[in-house]
């Protein structure tokens, strides 16, 4: 079983990696948010995998799981949303400005502070 | 305590000018005026004990582990500089107020002023060399600011910015050195420093030490090479002028080499390095002085000039000469505050400062003509006046001082040095005040108000007093503050005549005589003068300021050419060799914890997650589609979590994929929905490698980490153990969340919260008039549209659902303490039962039936939680610290409370209100591009069985 999830761990990495290395804003927030599945993934691996052991403490239970983990990843997995909305709007925000969604700066991008000078329609 | 209150105190009244500034620019002035007061009234009280030869202590233990303590102390050269510091900044204070025009933001000013008298405060009280630096640094800063007070003025932007560069890099050696010396004695206390000279002469790191430190007073106290900043710094107004260059930032540099006198001074190293950029910098800027038209920069060099007469005679190493250079420092501030003040009246009145335009001021103006006179008179060194005492006292010293074996050359340099300053004094009087009336002035000048003139003539009365009776009026202080620079009881005797053996009389003499026929024929001089070239400071400090900003730009171009995807590249494969290399040279054994068996269920759970993730690479330009395969990712890892004992995150990852994915819709909705081809097979083909080998990098690092028990026993079992005892529940993460590690969990909310509002202020920002704004109005939709936009069926179900959605979000949240759910995953839930109501019925038809907004709800959860957490302050245990009892209420069985559950409310109200105000966000942005607000809950009216038309639905 061990194996079944750090193969999964390895692909939803190499997706997110390759997703991250494209030219345009959807993608990259596609490969971050798989990214995020990865490393929360990973920090709960961490505590190791068991089964039927959740960390609820009963009479009767023969263990648990390490719960430390779970709480970290509980609020990582929280904040990895806020922190996608806010790249959404910033994706968004940049797609409505400058009417592309690449990523990479082109030639002229530098200067900022000139206005844009229209552009074409999205 | 009253030490530190007296450097606290000008930092506290900083606060007070911008507010007081309301009440008009007396109150403004007044209240600056009030706090200095204060602090020098203070240090008034804590003075007898210093005459009397005690050191007044503060021990404030602030980091003891770092050697960094609050530990100030005021000695007799602490007496004098604070003196100075405070008792000139209370003239400055005064004089600004009328020096200052109307359009001049003076609430400002006086805050920087306080600023930076505060920093001064702290330099010369601190007793710890790290608390020294810190207020170092923050007097470069806060001169910076009065520097460039006046922002409109280019020359005010580059002076400031010159002198925060020289003094601010001087800055960071002088911390290299400080750090060096405090490791050598092993104390960063400069009461324990002061008392090590051996230790540190006999260090191999004295002369590094030494070197990098005299850099920082060097360049603090402008002194050759460093001194082209300061006449720059004149662009400033002139009372921030007449107190950095008189009283206060540049003699910082003076109080430095003052106060390591004791350690560094008496060897042939500090007195090579000092007593001769000492000696260069007083003759060199006198030179300078001489030729300059404009008043302030004469004032200028001059001040420069005479801060290399103080280095140099602090260099001299001896206890006689460091008496006269702490009786200079004081005679200095004097004569060269009121000279700088008196150059600002003549500014204000007459609207130039160039000598060439004036002359003849001398009917005009009587009472600063008169002010002026006895000020430069003073500093041309002319008895009996003061600044004639210690020049006396330097020639005598230079003339008894033997540089590289050589016994008169110290002295004749010195007397070329006054010679310059009698003609460039005589200068100033004469071609400012004497001289026939002209008639060409900018402005007819007058004598101003007695608010500008009263601080000067205090000070000119200073002058007089000192050189008339410098035994009763300043031996004191001298004795004083030259005890604690040389650390032995001092009793100076000061005198106009030494007689007729002592060779500085007729040094002085030379110099007038010499001083007053130079300006005789100054004409000749400065037409010499211009014919010749010299070197430019400035350019050449532009030219290298240039050429590094320069070298950086090429290099920040090179590496980081605005092509996101190539340091992400460049990141990956870095990190990646980085763990190989690691893992190359380290031992690795094969795992031994025994594996779990695979079945079947979760086998084809992974299968779908790699189907799905296969997909995703193959068909990522469909954007749409992309999204759904995200959706089923998620979906997964929600039942691994379930799976693998985490039913806590399997609930929050299933509602947190369920907001996510209908945000990214709703993005989505306005971006490409297809991304196109740009990068060629051999970009893919190299992205894939990449991407593969950080893949198969954490897939071998999670299956090494998974197939091996703890190196170290977890702290997992405090947790289990003490959850119910302890923290009162049974499901341990939510006690680790609310509980535990409550404190991080408070740090996530807010950060939650910061994030809503970052989406909210980016949405305000896109919605202003600009191009994205043109772009939504102009904005058509690329998607065929459903013709019925609120069926039916969904609003009639959405209703139902919403009350038992929110019952189960109540439900979540109070079972939360001890079984799977809680804040995070109620507020989650609510949420999406609220976002449902939007779906169906479009966001402003459910937007204008609820009554609170989402900041309301965000700033609210976090003020809960910080309560509960305060909370408990008073019960008199540490921040969240969690209560509970258990109460039996018949009929109801037997439950709990804990305040656990209030941080917990919380935590749900700021989940719930910063997932809300992101999706609110795009619906508003949604509304910009055209989006129509219905008024019937659905498109359809069935009672009359007719769909509603487009006027209606609107």
């Amino acid at each position: 079983m061990e194996a079944l999830v750090a193969s999964a761990l390895g692909l939803l990495t190499a997706a997110g990696t390759y997703l991250m290395l494209r030219l345009r804003t959807f993608p990259m927030i596609v490969g971050l948010t798989l990214l995020s599945y990865a490393v929360n993934v990973f920090i709960f691996a961490a505590g190791r995998l068991v089964t039927g052991m959740p960390p609820i403490i009963t009479k009767d239970a023969i263990g648990y799981a390490d719960p430390l983990p779970q709480a970290l990843v509980l609020t990582a997995i929280v904040i990895s949303f806020g922190m996608t909305a806010v790249i959404v709007m910033m994706a968004l925000g940049a797609f409505l400005e400058a009417g592309d969604d690449r990523a990479d700066m082109t030639e002229g991008d530098g200067q900022a502070d000139k206005p844009s000078g229209g552009g074409g329609a999205p | 305590m009253s030490l530190a209150l007296i450097a606290a105190l000008p930092f506290l009244g900083a606060l007070l000018p911008g507010l007081m500034i309301r009440a008009g620019k007396n109150a403004c002035a007044a209240i600056s005026g009030m706090v200095t007061a204060l602090a020098l009234l203070l240090l008034g009280l804590n003075a007898p004990a210093v005459l009397r030869g005690e050191v007044v202590q503060t021990r404030i233990e602030w980091m003891p582990a770092l050697g960094l303590n609050a530990h100030f102390m005021l000695d007799g050269l602490g007496l004098l500089f604070a003196g100075l510091i405070l008792g000139i900044g209370l003239l400055i204070i005064l004089y600004a107020r009328f020096y200052l025009s109307k359009s001049d933001p003076m609430g400002q000013f006086y805050t920087y002023l306080m600023l930076f008298q505060g920093a001064m405060v702290g330099i010369v009280l601190s007793d710890n060399i790290l608390l020294l630096l810190i207020f170092w640094e923050l007097t470069s800063l806060s001169s910076f600011l009065l520097i460039g007070f006046w922002k409109h003025l280019p020359e005010g932007r580059q002076g400031a910015r010159m002198a925060l560069a020289v003094t601010g890099g001087g800055g960071l050696a002088l911390i290299a050195g400080m750090l060096i010396l405090g490791n050598i004695v092993g104390s960063y206390d400069l009461s324990v420093i002061l008392e090590n000279k051996e230790a540190i002469q006999a260090s191999a790191w004295y002369l590094p030490a030494l070197i990098l430190i005299l850099l920082g007073c060097f360049t603090k106290s402008a002194q050759f090479p460093f001194h082209f900043w300061l006449p720059h710094a004149m662009a400033a107004p002139t009372p921030v002028s007449a107190y950095l260059h008189s009283a206060t930032m540049v003699k910082a540099g003076l109080f430095l080499m003052a106060r390591m006198w004791p350690v560094l001074a008496g060897t042939p190293e500090w007195f090579y390095i000092v007593a001769t950029t000492g000696l260069i910098t007083m003759v060199m800027a006198a030179k300078i002085a001489l030729f300059k038209d404009d008043l302030k920069a004469l004032l200028a060099f001059s001040t420069i000039s005479h801060l290399g007469l103080i280095t140099m005679l602090l260099g001299f190493g001896t206890a006689e000469a460091a008496a006269v250079a702490v009786f200079h420092i004081i005679n200095h501030a004097t004569f060269k505050a009121a000279l700088f003040m008196s150059a600002g009246i003549i500014d204000h009145e007459a609207h130039t400062r160039d000598l060439k335009r004036l002359g003849g001021l001398r009917t005009l103006m009587p009472i600063t003509f008169a002010i002026s006179t006895l000020a430069a008179l003073s500093m041309a060194g002319i008895p009996p006046l003061n600044g004639f005492l210690s020049k006396e006292l330097m020639l005598e010293e230079a003339a008894h001082t033997v540089w590289y074996g050589n016994p008169w050359i110290m002295g004749v340099a010195a007397t070329v040095g006054a010679l310059l300053s009698v003609a460039y004094s005589f200068r100033f009087i004469a071609h400012t005040f004497l001289g026939p009336v002209r008639d060409d002035y900018p402005s007819k000048p007058h004598d101003p108000g007695i608010g500008l003139y009263a601080a000067p003539a205090f000070l000119v009365v200073l002058v007089l007093l000192i050189g008339f009776a410098p035994m009763a009026s300043a031996a004191w202080l001298v004795n004083a503050a030259t005890g604690a620079v040389t650390g032995e009881a001092v009793s100076v005797k000061i005198t106009h005549w030494h007689g007729l053996a002592a060779p500085a009389l007729w040094m002085s003499l030379a110099a007038i005589g010499g001083g007053l026929m130079l300006l005789g024929s100054h004409a000749f001089w400065m037409r010499i003068w211009d014919a010749v070239p010299r070197p430019e400071a400035k350019a050449m400090f532009d030219a290298v300021l240039g050429g590094v900003a320069q070298a950086s730009r090429a290099i920040t171009d090179t590496l980081h050419d605005g092509a996101i995807s190539r340091y992400l590249g460049i990141g990956t494969i870095t990190i990646a060799a980085a763990s190989y290399w690691a893992f190359d040279t380290g031992t690795h054994l094969a795992g031994t914890r025994p594996l779990m068996p695979v079945s079947a269920v979760p086998a084809l759970g992974w299968l779908a997650l790699v189907l799905a993730t296969l997909a995703i690479m193959i068909f990522h330009r469909n954007r749409l589609l992309t999204l759904v395969l995200v959706g089923i990712i998620g979906l997964m890892i929600s039942v691994m979590f379930a799976y693998f004992s985490a039913p806590d995150l399997a609930l929050t990852q299933i509602s947190v994929e369920v907001v996510t994915v209908i945000l990214m819709l709703l993005a989505l909705n306005f971006l490409p929905k297809r991304t196109p081809v740009e990068s060629g097979i051999p970009r893919r083909t190299w992205d894939m490698a990449v991407a593969i080998t950080a893949g198969a990098g954490i897939a071998a690092l999670s299956y090494m980490l998974m197939t091996r028990d703890f190196a170290f026993p977890t702290i997992a079992e405090y947790h289990v153990a003490n959850s119910k005892p302890e923290g009162g529940g049974t499901n341990i993460v939510n006690v680790i969340l609310v509980d535990f590690r409550g404190y991080d969990t408070f740090g996530e909310i807010t950060v939650l919260g910061i994030a809503a509002l970052v989406i909210f202020a980016l949405t305000e920002a896109l919605l202003r008039a600009g191009p994205a704004n043109d772009r939504l109005l102009a904005w058509r939709s690329d998607q065929r549209q459903a013709g019925d936009r609120h069926p039916m069926m969904l609003v009639v179900a959405t209703r139902l659902i919403l009350p038992i959605a929110l019952m189960v979000g109540v439900f979540i949240f109070l079972r939360g303490h001890n079984q799977p759910g809680g804040g995070f995953i109620a507020g989650l839930v609510v949420a999406i039962a609220l976002i449902m109501q939007y779906m169906a019925s479009g966001f402003a038809w459910t937007a204008s039936r609820q009554r609170v907004d989402y900041h309301g709800i965000i700033a609210a959860g976090v003020l809960i939680a910080s309560a509960t957490g305060i909370g408990s302050w008073f019960a008199g245990l540490p921040f969240m610290t969690t209560g509970f009892n258990y109460f039996h209420l018949p009929p109801l069985e037997e439950f709990e409370l804990a305040t656990a559950a209030i941080f917990d409310l919380g935590v749900f109200l700021t989940v719930l209100g910063a997932v809300m105000l992101s999706l609110a966000s795009l619906s508003r942005i949604a509304l910009r591009a055209g989006e129509t607000v219905n008024v019937q809950p659905f498109d359809i009216d069935p009672s009359v069985d007719r769909t509603l038309d487009s006027e209606e639905a609107r």
